[in-house]
């Protein structure tokens, strides 16, 4: 699956061949529900509520919002909350993008296709909710390329 | 096959002291904990996300997923009859069953099945006020175990878009003719502001903005945040009447981005105000912001 990917980060690359390998929907379900208890919300030294609305994902019914410091390495540390409690596929994709996205190289974010999404959960996944959730995505990439633009800028 | 005759009343005080138009399109909590068992009653959940049915849900309750099982896999359409006739069939729902209907998000995904089922004039189909928010916040029961009944006979008439249903030609006529519109998306939606960071792409529409004549009401204001019940037929008038003028013998179309959070307000203004001529845009915004030519506001 991830071949037909060029040069992203090798952690969701990993994730998505998980995910390919997975034929059973149910399979599927029950991995990314484990995945969404490992949620954890961003840390009030980051973010506090109400949290901006420049940081809010549009099109994502979960309103979730990410946030993103740049670390001494030159990546970044992406950071997530989610508002709806009840936003389990959104809460389970804040996992799976912190865990492979924050740290990764920032040329290597920009790479990640949105089909990634639809990689994880599934074909069935309907338009509204997939256009939330590649919102985070979308999100990431881009804090990504304004941290880019921001090392160039300083060179 | 369940008979019409054994329905059990949907009536409650709490919901009956509300002043709704049609009160017997709701049911409790309470109610539905009183009727896991009862063979005239199907639950029937439906969400937004598509963890939480199999994350648990309410015991006895099948899911459908407008995705997966209320469109056409082919067009933007719904099911066709032979379909809506399988999926019933498949969820043990017969022409008399009760369908309860319930879901995340305020019920929004649970307002849409019940608009996709009297397209099919489904007569017997209510929704749990409160969903599953009410539900969980209540501590009821939820189970992971995916049940399946026994399959029914359910014959269905073809779909009728006519009533409940309008099509972009039927928006343009009914702009044209200054009818009432109501947009129930987010102010921002409405407006077609770029509230976001730079760089991010704009999905969905090519354009921004909304149908021209249209009153922004956000389908949320009609339930109270806390357990996601409706509010009294009073709260809403003051909403739907009072600011943005319904009157009783308007034509109303509602629309969102597709479809579903208009189908909420479509369930308000039919059945809890009792506005007879209510239709839903499903096409919506990823339809009319994306079509050449026709008018758009902002």
């Amino acid at each position: 699956m991830t071949a037909e990917y060029k040069d992203i980060p090798e952690d969701l690359a990993d994730f998505v061949d998980m995910f390919a390998a997975m034929t059973d929907r149910q399979e599927r379900i029950d991995a990314l529900i484990d995945i969404g208890t490992a949620f954890r919300e961003v840390p009030p030294e980051v973010a506090t509520r109400p949290f901006p609305e420049l940081r809010r994902v549009p099109n994502c019914e979960s309103e979730a919002f990410v946030f993103s410091q740049p670390q001494p390495d030159g990546t970044l540390k992406y950071y997530f909350a989610v508002e709806n409690p009840q936003g389990i596929s959104a809460k389970a994709t804040a996992v799976i993008l912190d865990k492979t996205l924050s740290g990764a190289p920032l040329e290597q974010i920009l790479n990640v296709p949105g089909d990634v999404i639809y990689d994880i959960f599934g074909r069935e996944l309907s338009m509204g909710k997939n256009m939330g959730l590649t919102g985070m995505l979308n999100f990431c990439k881009a804090a990504a390329a304004q941290q880019l633009e921001a090392q160039e800028n300083s060179k | 096959m369940t008979s019409i005759q054994n329905q059990p009343s949907t009536l409650s005080a709490d919901i009956s002291s509300r002043g709704y138009a049609h009160p017997e399109m709701l049911v409790t909590t309470e109610w539905v904990a009183a009727h896991l068992n009862d063979p005239a009653v199907r639950l029937v959940e439906s969400n937004e996300d598509p963890l939480l049915y199999p994350s648990g849900h309410i015991p006895g309750a099948v899911e459908i997923d407008w995705t997966r099982d209320l469109n056409d896999q082919l067009r933007r359409d719904y099911l066709d009859k032979a379909q809506f006739q399988a999926l019933m069939s498949r969820a043990g729902i017969t022409p008399d069953t009760l369908v309860v209907l319930y879901g995340d998000k305020s019920n929004w995904w649970a307002t849409y099945a019940l608009w996709v089922m009297k397209l099919f004039g489904h007569k017997h189909a209510v929704i749990m006020d409160g969903g599953r928010l009410k539900w969980m916040k209540e501590d009821r029961p939820l189970t992971r175990e995916v049940v399946h009944h026994p399959v029914a006979d359910y014959a269905s008439p073809e779909r009728n878009d006519k009533g409940e249903r309008i099509f972009r030609e039927g928006v343009l006529e009914h702009v044209r003719n200054h009818g009432k519109l109501v947009d129930v998306r987010s102010p921002v939606e409405f407006t077609g502001e770029r509230m976001h960071m730079e760089g991010y792409p704009n999905e969905g529409a090519l354009r921004g903005g909304h149908i021209p004549g249209a009153k922004s009401v956000p389908w949320s204001r009609a339930v109270n945040p806390e357990n996601g019940t409706f509010r009294t037929a009073d709260e809403l008038r003051k909403i739907y009447a009072d600011e943005i003028g319904l009157k009783t013998d308007d034509e109303i179309v509602a629309y969102c981005r597709i479809g579903e959070r208009s189908s909420h307000t479509w369930f308000v203004l039919k059945y809890l105000l009792g506005y007879p001529k209510v239709r839903n845009y499903d096409g919506s915004w990823t339809e009319w912001g994306n079509l050449v030519g026709v008018p758009i506001e902002k």
